[in-house]
Parts: structure tokens; sequence; C-alpha cells
């Protein structure tokens, strides 16, 4: 008797889950977006009743899935080379690609002071440096070129280890394995601890973030809005909150 | 075909050197850990014996993450390191030995175990009373009996380090020499679209794969006959 309620109790739960009326799309994130990913997501849901489902991770892992087929319909790049040979190579629709943000990347530490980075980075007094993948991970691309600007690539390269994406480099800085790390501006968002220092957008090319239409989201009205709603100024105050700045 | 450049050297030989360490490590410690496992009658042991286990089930990330937290400044890691001058055992080759021998242990002590257990005490009762010590026993009894059970296990735990990838990915940090092993190469590589070299270790992973496995039937087949 019991049992009967509760299993009547639980199919009742099951079927009322997949109840909202709205449309799916399916979005492959890249790391460094991950909070105001969720934030939008959640706003475009509300607004909209579509759901978008994220992914989170590196970039080029991204790309290397969505070129074998992965079931992604959206993809927001932290590049935009990627979105731009997505639509290139014929996995992304024609003149679906904008820029959504527009990074910055910052020098972060929780043990040694980094305020004035370019003098830390000089003093190398830290054993290890985070940075994430610079093949795989724009923003490790754009903390190698900083190094290099600074000509300090070849004093610093015996102390990098690599995330596999942003967030890694984020985890590695933060468990304070490594004592510096280069983040993205928008991963400390909220966070007080420790020293930080932006750095100047002179010294490597702008983390230039596009969002493409995949071909699998090409025919899905839910892919579309969210490309819409991303471009919007709901969004759009999100996405300036956390540190980006806009085109 | 032209000899493979060293980023696909250097992976393949800290693997070897990385399987080798942790393997021998394994046998020091599993060893006595499975001959208690497999005569203690101690209550508790099964509790002892699932605790080494729980790496076979658990995801890599789980372990990834707590040994992050151990290996750096603020766990038994970071103490560890400070005795020579360092702050953390992540990204090192000592943090991804300590790693291995935690995710591969399970894979070297089963084994074993069953090894021991399978020797039964009337041998080691034969040798009481032959006046042979408990330990000369072990070293000249047990031991020799339960050899295919080490080279078993030996034979695991290597491969399985060899395999390891998601606690590496984790503690690694990726740095050519000293923590991208094969495994951590080849997602690099796959990540990178660099498929020829990808294709060049994930390749060699699969014979090598390939040659353990069938070096365990091939063990165990010859020891079956030889026990008759």
């Amino acid at each position: 008797m019991k049992l009967t309620a509760f299993a009547t109790a639980f199919l009742a739960l099951l079927t009322s889950l997949p109840a909202e009326a709205g449309g799916v799309t399916h979005v492959a994130v890249a790391a460094n977006f991950t909070e105001p990913a969720r934030e939008i997501a959640a706003l475009f849901k509300q607004k909209t009743g579509d759901q978008a489902l994220l992914s989170f991770g590196a970039s080029g892992a991204f790309f290397t899935q969505i070129s074998h087929g992965a079931p992604f319909e959206v993809f927001l790049s932290a590049d935009e080379a990627r979105p731009e040979a997505a639509v290139a190579q014929g996995f992304a629709v024609a003149h679906s690609r904008f820029t959504y943000a527009v990074g910055k990347l910052v020098l972060w530490s929780r043990v040694v002071d980094v305020t004035d980075g370019e003098a830390a980075l000089k003093a190398g007094k830290f054993a290890k440096l985070a940075i994430a993948n610079p093949i795989a991970a724009p923003y490790g691309t754009a903390a190698v070129e900083t190094m290099k600007a600074l000509h300090l690539y070849d004093a610093l390269k015996p102390k990098i280890v690599q995330g596999n994406s942003i967030a890694q480099a984020f985890q590695f800085v933060d468990t304070r394995n490594a004592e510096v790390g280069f983040v993205a501006l928008a991963q400390l968002y909220g966070i007080t601890a420790g020293t930080r220092w932006e750095v100047p957008s002179s010294l490597h090319t702008p983390i230039r973030q596009d969002a493409v239409l995949l071909k699998p989201g090409a025919d899905s009205e839910a892919s579309k809005a969210f490309l819409a709603f991303l471009k919007g100024p709901e969004a759009r105050a999100i996405i300036e909150r956390f540190g980006y700045a806009l085109e | 075909m032209p000899s493979p450049p060293p980023e696909i050297w250097g992976p393949i030989k800290l693997t070897i050197e990385l399987a080798t360490i942790t393997t021998l490590a394994l046998l020091v410690v599993a060893t006595p850990l499975a001959w208690w496992l497999a005569r203690s009658r101690a209550a508790w042991k099964e509790a002892v014996a699932t605790f080494v286990s729980l790496p076979m089930v658990l995801p890599p990330t789980v372990l990834g993450f707590y040994l992050l937290i151990a290996l750096g400044p603020d766990g038994p890691g970071g103490a560890l390191a400070s005795l020579w001058g360092a702050r953390t055992l992540a990204f090192t080759f000592t943090g991804l030995v300590i790693g291995s021998i935690i995710s591969s242990m399970p894979f070297v002590v089963q084994p074993i175990r069953n090894a021991f257990a399978a020797v039964g005490d009337r041998p080691l009762e034969v040798a009481a009373t032959l006046r042979a010590s408990p330990r000369r026993a072990f070293w000249t009894v047990a031991l020799p009996l339960a050899s295919p059970g080490l080279l078993t296990g030996a034979v695991l735990g290597f491969a399985h380090t060899v395999g390891e990838f998601g606690v590496i990915l984790m503690i690694g940090g990726n740095i050519p020499g000293r923590t991208r092993v094969m495994s951590t190469a080849i997602f690099d590589f796959v990540e990178t679209m660099r498929w020829r070299e990808a294709n060049m270790l994930a390749g060699g992973m699969v014979a090598f794969a390939f040659a353990v496995i069938l070096a365990m039937i091939l063990i165990e087949k010859r020891f079956a006959k030889a026990r008759g």
C-alpha cells in the first residue's frame, strides 16, 4: 500500500520534470565564460521558457569535438579563430558569428604580491606559474604573448605549469599549488582573496570571444533565440558586470 | 618512416620511468599488506581491503581533486615538500608517483592477496614443524608459492600506471619531461589537432595493452599447467 503510494509519487515527479514547454539548446561554453553563461542561461529560461544546456571546457577541445560531429548547437568560444574556422570548414552557419565579449587577462596570486605584475614577473619570486594550455585555450595564448612582450618568457618558461583549460589554471592558483597564474578577470568575479594585476591589453592580441550557430542548431528556434538573447541588453549587462569589454 | 621527435620520445620515456618506479614501490607496500589481508583474522581487515580497493570504483577526478589538495601547501604533501624547500608536490614527478601508487594499489594488492590465500595454512604449518621461523617460512615458502600472483600484480600495476590519465591530468600541470606522460600527451595532441603524433602514441598504447593482456593470459596458462 505504502509502496504503491511511493511509486505513484515518484512517477508523478518523473513526469513533471519535462513538463516545461520550451525548447532546448545545447551550448558549448569556453571555460572562462562559465559563470556569466550560467546567469545568462538562467535569465534566458526565465524570459523565454527555453532551456540552454551548458557544457564547459577549453575552446580547442570543443572545436575538435565539434569537427567530429559533437551535437552542440551553439559555440561560445574564447577566441575568434575557432568560430571562424568552424564556419569556413562547414560546421557552423555562415554569417551567424559575432563577438559577444572581449576578455581581460589577469595575473593573480594568493601567495605573493602581484599588484605590480610586471615587477613581480621580473622578480620571479615563485616556483610555479599557472597558465591555460596555450595551444588549446586562447587565454593561455594571451598569457604567453604577454610574457614574450615583456621579454620574460624564456626566463619564466621553466616555471610554467599548464592547466587543460583556464578553469584548471584558476584551480592551480586557488589551491595555491601554483603561487601565481594568468587567469580570466571574469573568474575573479566576487573573489577578494590575493592580489591581482590586470594585464594591459597592449601586451597581447585582444581576446575577442566569438559565438557561432553550429550546423546541428541551424533549424533550432531555441538556439537562435539564445544567440539573439546573448546580443541583447540584459545579457550584455551581465557580461559587462563580470569584467568583459563589449564591442 | 622518420624517427619520432622528442615530444614523442619524452612522454614515452617518462611513462616507463613512472610505471617502473610505481610498480617497485607498490610491490614493497602491497606485498606485506596483501599478506596481512590474507592471513589476519581481524574483523576490520575487510574494511581495510575495501579502502584499498576504492580507487577501482572512484572516478579519477575524485582522486585527482583530493590529491591536488593533499599534495598542496595546505596538505601533507606540502609539508613533505617543505623538507627540501618546495611548496607543493603537485606538478612534480614525485607527486605523480604518489598518485599512481594510490590509484594502482588495488590492482596489485588483489592478485597477491589471492595468491597468498591460495597457499593456505598447510605449507606454512609444515615449514613450522621443520623449525622454520615465521619470517623464514614467509620468505622461503609463502613468497615463492605466491610468485605467480606477484608477477600478475606487478604486470597489472605497471599497465594500470601506464594507462593512468585522469589523476595525472588533474595534478600534473602538463610539464614536458616531468609530468607530461603518454596518456596526457595524447590528449594534448588530440586537442590541438596533431593527429599524426596522437596516432603514433595511441597506436603504441594499443600494441602495449595487447601485449600485456596476452602476456597475462600466457602466464596464467603456464602456471595452471605447472600446477597440473
